[in-house]
């Protein structure tokens, strides 16, 4: 091939030929992205969208089952719960719920979990030693249980939730933050920042920091998505989200003692958790791929 | 091999020694075990009494040597309302739990592994892409819908299987199902992109030019190679499917550890909490150092990183 005869900036209809071609390759992150879109649009429209308050109910309309079953009607397209509440805008408030506690959750534990891996890795010696020694603590040990725990002394609420799942979650961060931290600090453009005096804080904070986004976005990603199937299941339990709000996980919970004979109550739900989180999923592993695509097939 | 053991039993011991801080912090410090043990009209002179009494007056570090002194010897205390040793009331749920959290591996590893294989054996064919979907599908589940979903067709449905109860191996089957699907997505995955690895490595190549079998070539060096990053995974995420177990007991009435647990949890009955907290970590040191000795069986490499 003649190298010379190659322009050197590439014309405008390549460079968008080849994006929607690296897209393509993508196609199940970009879907997962929309369906991850279309469910923040419905959390944050909830109150317009929903046909009916959530938290309202005629007692005469209670147990509806889905429209498109015998019973059921139009007015309440998945019908209504035990207090006759429709079952829809429930589903619908309650990723409110959900979005909210997981991202809170996450925006928590990232922070916290990136500043001990940023230390840890770039501090080395006792600090490193420390927080390895927490870190090994926390890897070993079951989550679940740790955050029932919790929950069980300072007591079932909203904010203590978000507290309980935002404070424990901070390993995964860490743990990638630090070997990131420790592969890059002896790299040339670090020792070239120290060279021209740049101080530990300066180092971090505008050279270490930039390079750690791509990996901190995957994972923060695959955690919302961790962090709604805890809240889920802690709400499921009755130690989460106190009724009478809306919730996936308080949803199946109040279902459990009614699906053996109306399935639904428990499938609806857990599709909207499962649909969430899959979506969730598929984004993240997108956003690997985008950001690092020769590891697409591992 | 001793020594490389040695080290990881030192770090497992501060790790333990972590949660046993963990564990006296939550409900010494942050709870006031005397809240749920007397009742709220309690006189104040009489609460200040039955707290000397306790010990509860004493310095933290003081109550924390005595904690830390009766957890080594196995003992935490009454449980606050079956006024039975809480270590024995956990030991006695220990089993069930120990049989649904090895169904599940095991379950686990006899789906994940050969699909691994055969997935990075043909892949980009629709056997992978099917692999594949499903474990991206497991992964995103949450396992205790999941088992209620079980329940509602196997048991209510086409009356298969029984929702709960323990005993036979039909009781066992959905919590176990229910509970390789925590697992195998990840060890599937992993042993996907080992193979990966394998397969095109210099002594797969030299194993199928000297004319070996294509099944010796993957029983004998591929496979046995990919296996390392399973174990591995299997070890680190032990505590983990400990935590699927629990989920997994709670949905199917299993009467382990979990269900002990949660109820505990409800009625803040510290003793038991703490009781499960330490045996469970120690349950999991063990796994751990077994673990550790098998990656070394594998790769006697290891050792010396």
């Amino acid at each position: 091939m003649n190298t010379e005869a190659m322009p050197l900036v590439k014309p405008r209809s390549f460079r968008l030929r080849h994006l929607l071609s690296r897209l393509w390759n993508l196609r199940t992150g970009v879907a997962g992205g929309l369906v991850v879109v279309v469910v923040c649009v419905m959390a944050v429209l909830a109150p317009v969208l929903a046909p009916y308050d959530p938290y309202d109910g005629e007692i005469l309309n209670r147990l509806r089952p889905p429209a498109w079953m015998e019973r059921g009607s139009a007015e309440f397209l998945l019908g209504t719960d035990l207090l006759g509440r429709d079952y829809l805008s429930r589903i619908m408030h309650g990723a409110r719920i959900s979005l909210t506690v997981a991202a809170l959750a996450v925006a928590l534990s990232c922070t916290l979990g990136t500043l001990l891996g940023l230390l840890a890795g770039y501090f080395g010696h006792s600090v490193d030693w420390i927080i390895s020694a927490g870190l090994d603590v926390m890897m070993a040990f079951p989550f679940v249980l740790l955050a029932l725990a919790v929950i069980a002394v300072v007591g079932p609420s909203l904010p203590n939730m978000i507290a309980v799942l935002g404070i424990t979650g901070w390993p995964l961060y860490t743990r990638v933050v630090r070997a990131e931290v420790q592969r890059l600090k002896v790299l040339e453009f670090v020792l070239a920042a120290r060279t021209l005096g740049a101080s530990d804080v300066r180092i971090i904070v505008r050279h270490l920091f930039p390079n750690l986004l791509n990996a901190l976005v995957v994972i923060v990603s695959l955690e919302v998505a961790r962090m709604i199937i805890l809240e889920a299941f802690l709400s499921f339990l009755g130690l989460g989200v106190q009724p009478p709000t809306p919730s996936w996980g308080g949803m199946l919970g109040e279902a459990r003692e009614l699906m053996f004979d109306r399935w639904w109550m428990a499938a609806f739900p857990g599709m909207a958790i499962f649909v969430t989180t899959l979506a969730i999923n598929l984004f993240g592993d997108g956003l690997r791929d985008w950001f690092s695509p020769y590891s697409k097939n591992y | 091999m001793a020594r490389y053991l040695l080290r990881s039993l030192v770090r497992m011991m501060v790790a333990i020694w972590g949660i046993s801080v963990m564990a006296f912090v939550l409900t010494y410090v942050i709870g006031d075990p005397l809240t749920v043990l007397l009742p709220w009209d309690t006189p104040r002179e009489a609460r200040e009494e039955y707290r000397r009494q306790m010990g509860l007056d004493q310095p933290l570090l003081v109550q924390y040597l005595r904690f830390a002194g009766g957890a080594v010897r196995g003992d935490f205390g009454n449980s606050f309302y079956a006024k039975k040793p809480a270590t024995s009331l956990v030991l006695e749920r220990m089993p069930a739990t120990l049989i649904l959290t090895f169904s599940g591996l095991i379950l686990a590893l006899a789906i994940s592994i050969p699909a691994g294989v055969i997935s990075a054996y043909k892949r980009y064919t629709w056997i992978d892409n099917v692999v594949t979907i499903l474990a991206i599908a497991g992964q995103a589940m949450p396992i205790f819908w999941f088992g209620l979903m079980l329940i509602i067709l196997f048991a209510v449905n086409l009356r298969l299987l029984p929702a709960s109860g323990y005993g036979t191996w039909q009781n066992l089957l959905l919590p176990a199902v229910c509970l390789s699907v925590f697992l195998a997505p990840i060890t599937m995955r992993l042993m996907r992109s080992g193979m990966l690895d394998v397969l095109h490595a210099d002594y797969v190549r030299t194993a199928r030019s000297k004319g070996l079998a294509e099944a010796t070539v993957l029983l004998r060096h591929a496979i046995r190679n990919a296996l390392i990053p399973v174990v591995a995974v299997i070890g680190l995420q032990f505590g983990q499917l400990l935590g699927g177990a629990i989920v997994t007991e709670t949905v199917f009435a299993w009467p382990g550890v979990a269900s002990l647990v949660v109820n505990a949890i409800r009625n803040t009955d510290y003793p038991i909490v703490q009781a499960a907290v330490m045996l469970l970590a120690g349950l999991i040191t063990v796994i751990n150092l077994i673990t550790d000795a098998i990656i070394y069986t594998l790769d006697p490499r290891i050792s010396r990183q």
